[in-house]
């Protein structure tokens, strides 16, 4: 039902990571993170906070530039990636002015900006894509309140409508099931597994470990750098979780860690 | 004057002034200079700019002395100091670990410092009242040739990329990831505002322009849940308040700046108090409905 995309290879990769390192003003905040996603694969980024998942997120986004390292995204550089429409970005709640003057459908049309002329007038395709990706997450009967008027997890289903909408084929979602009512964790994860299926590839920072286990095929546990990284069937153990959420990252070059960082955020 | 007062009908009050030459160039440059800032102001207010209008419009000050002195357009002056000190805030807060408010704070008013030195050094005909309180009534035919040029090319440029900003101010991460240049948006949401500083100076000057920068966006925020809306509710009441401003300033011998800021401030705690759905005095049927 979603158009198809470039490549359906099973063996294409959408992402790649090669030994990425970020820092900010000298403190190491990742270094060596490697990671390749498939098309069609849904993969769990794990970790405390204060670990370096939001880092590599922002490494993969484009929003900060590795100090080392090479990231490709459909296998081109990212900012490259960005201009075709292949990633999308859903945002956490927090990081939102909600009292903004805007409708649910104006915030999926964001979505859809980047595909049109310099004057952003919507054509009959962007609005026909605004509205599927609304029925899609169950929205359309809201689509004219202003957004801060939706509930939280209401709000969630708007931002992941604009992902949608973009038709991106790479989905990056920053703690998608914080703060959000049961029904909209049934209708994202469903929607997660239907994207699997039409080849997107959804790359989900999260620290409940259940939903890694419900539908992640893949997994990546970080503490700096990446711990492990494979089949969540494989990876997922109890020796491995242990080894990311406990005690001291197992390299020196980040100094100790302690669970400042957890109590603060 | 008690027989002109007698005689004063609300046609007349309105229909007198437009015979003198200098009132229709000073209504006519009040109300389109009304529009430009108030345009502005919604994206000022929605992006929690309101410092840095502040900052950017005493920054112009050494900027009009020195243009003024050289013989340039003061538009021009306005703009080179409006433009780097912003570029200045934004050098002193990577370089050091002072927090931003502080910068802008810092840096504005040492600026603004400059000019009045200026004004005090360079002896010339320059008028200090003039520039910090602006004066449309005395406003000179080439003032409002850059004025209508500035304010044009600030309506265009705004026109042409209301939406990119608008994005750019509710989420500029996305912004960012669907390939647009947040760096240019940033440094054109500056660069208009300089611009609009410059020529909201003409009517209200440096000290007040501020609230043309402000007021009439965060008026229209009460008003509306709709970002286009938005945006011609406050040009409304800008030029609106702008035009009223100037005619009770003629009437009653005012300063015009202080004037058209007051109109301005009076909407605002009219739509503060009595606004559908975010007024003090809000109608509870409304929000019970929704």
């Amino acid at each position: 039902m979603n158009p198809i995309f470039k490549s359906h290879e099973k063996d294409f990769m959408r992402i790649e990571a090669e030994q990425v390192c970020v820092d900010y003003n000298g403190t190491v905040a990742l270094y060596d993170a490697s990671l390749n996603l498939k098309a069609g694969s849904i993969c769990g980024l794990v970790g405390m906070n204060g670990a370096g998942k939001s880092t590599f997120f922002k490494a993969l986004m484009g929003f900060i530039r590795p100090s080392r390292g090479k990231i490709r995204i459909n296998g081109i550089k990212v900012n490259q990636a960005q201009k075709e429409q292949t990633v999308a970005y859903v945002p956490q709640n927090e990081g939102i002015d909600y009292s903004f003057p805007v409708s649910v459908w104006d915030v999926v049309m964001m979505g859809r900006y980047g595909s049109m002329n310099i004057f952003r007038i919507p054509r009959e395709s962007d609005k026909r894509a605004v509205l599927h990706a609304l029925e899609r997450v169950d929205l359309l009967d809201l689509r004219e309140r202003p957004i801060g008027s939706l509930s939280g997890g209401q709000r969630k289903r708007a931002f992941l409508a604009r992902a949608i909408a973009q038709r991106a084929s790479v989905l990056l979602l920053d703690e998608p099931f914080s703060g959000v009512d049961v029904p909209t964790e049934k209708l994202m994860a469903e929607l997660f597994l239907q994207f699997r299926q039409e080849g997107h590839t959804i790359l989900i920072s999260t620290h409940d470990l259940n939903h890694v286990r419900d539908f992640c095929d893949f997994v990546v546990l970080i503490n700096k750098t990446v711990l492990a990284y494979g089949k969540t069937s494989e990876v997922f153990t109890s020796e491995n979780i242990q080894k990311t959420f406990g005690g001291t990252p197992p390299n020196p070059l980040s100094g100790p860690q302690s669970n400042k960082d957890f109590v603060n955020e | 004057m008690s027989e002109l007062l007698i005689s004063i009908t609300p046609n007349n009050w309105l229909l007198d002034p437009l015979t003198h030459d200098f009132m229709r160039r000073a209504l006519m440059v009040s109300a389109l200079v009304g529009s430009v800032c108030g345009l502005l102001s919604c994206y000022m207010t929605l992006k929690g700019w309101a410092l840095m209008g502040d900052a950017v419009s005493h920054a112009v000050m050494p900027g009009v002395v020195v243009a003024y002195a050289l013989g340039l357009p003061f538009s021009l002056g306005a703009f080179v100091f409006g433009v780097g000190s912003v570029a200045l805030i934004g050098f002193v807060k990577q370089k050091s670990r002072i927090k931003e408010d502080t910068v802008i704070g810092l840096v504005f008013t040492g600026f603004f410092a400059l000019g009045i030195v200026l004004v005090s050094k360079i002896k010339s005909n320059i008028d200090l009242m003039q520039i910090l309180f602006g004066s449309p009534l005395g406003i000179s035919r080439s003032d409002v040739n850059q004025t209508l040029i500035i304010s044009f090319i600030v309506i265009l440029i705004l026109l042409i990329f209301r939406k990119d900003l608008m994005l750019y101010c509710f989420d500029a991460k996305h912004a960012r990831s669907i390939g647009i240049n947040t760096g240019i948006l940033h440094y054109l949401l500056l660069t208009l505002l300089s611009l609009s500083a410059v020529v909201g100076l003409q009517t209200v000057g440096i000290i007040l322009v501020v609230a043309m920068l402000i007021t009439p966006g965060a008026t229209a925020y009460l008003l509306t849940d709709r970002f286009d809306r938005m945006t011609i509710l406050a040009v409304i009441s800008s030029s609106f308040s702008s035009v009223l401003g100037v005619y009770i300033s003629y009437w009653s011998d005012i300063e015009t700046g202080g004037s058209i800021v007051l109109v301005q401030t009076l909407i605002f705690l009219i739509a503060f108090l009595f606004a559908p759905r975010y007024g003090i005095f809000k109608n509870q049927s409304l929000i019970n409905n929704d």
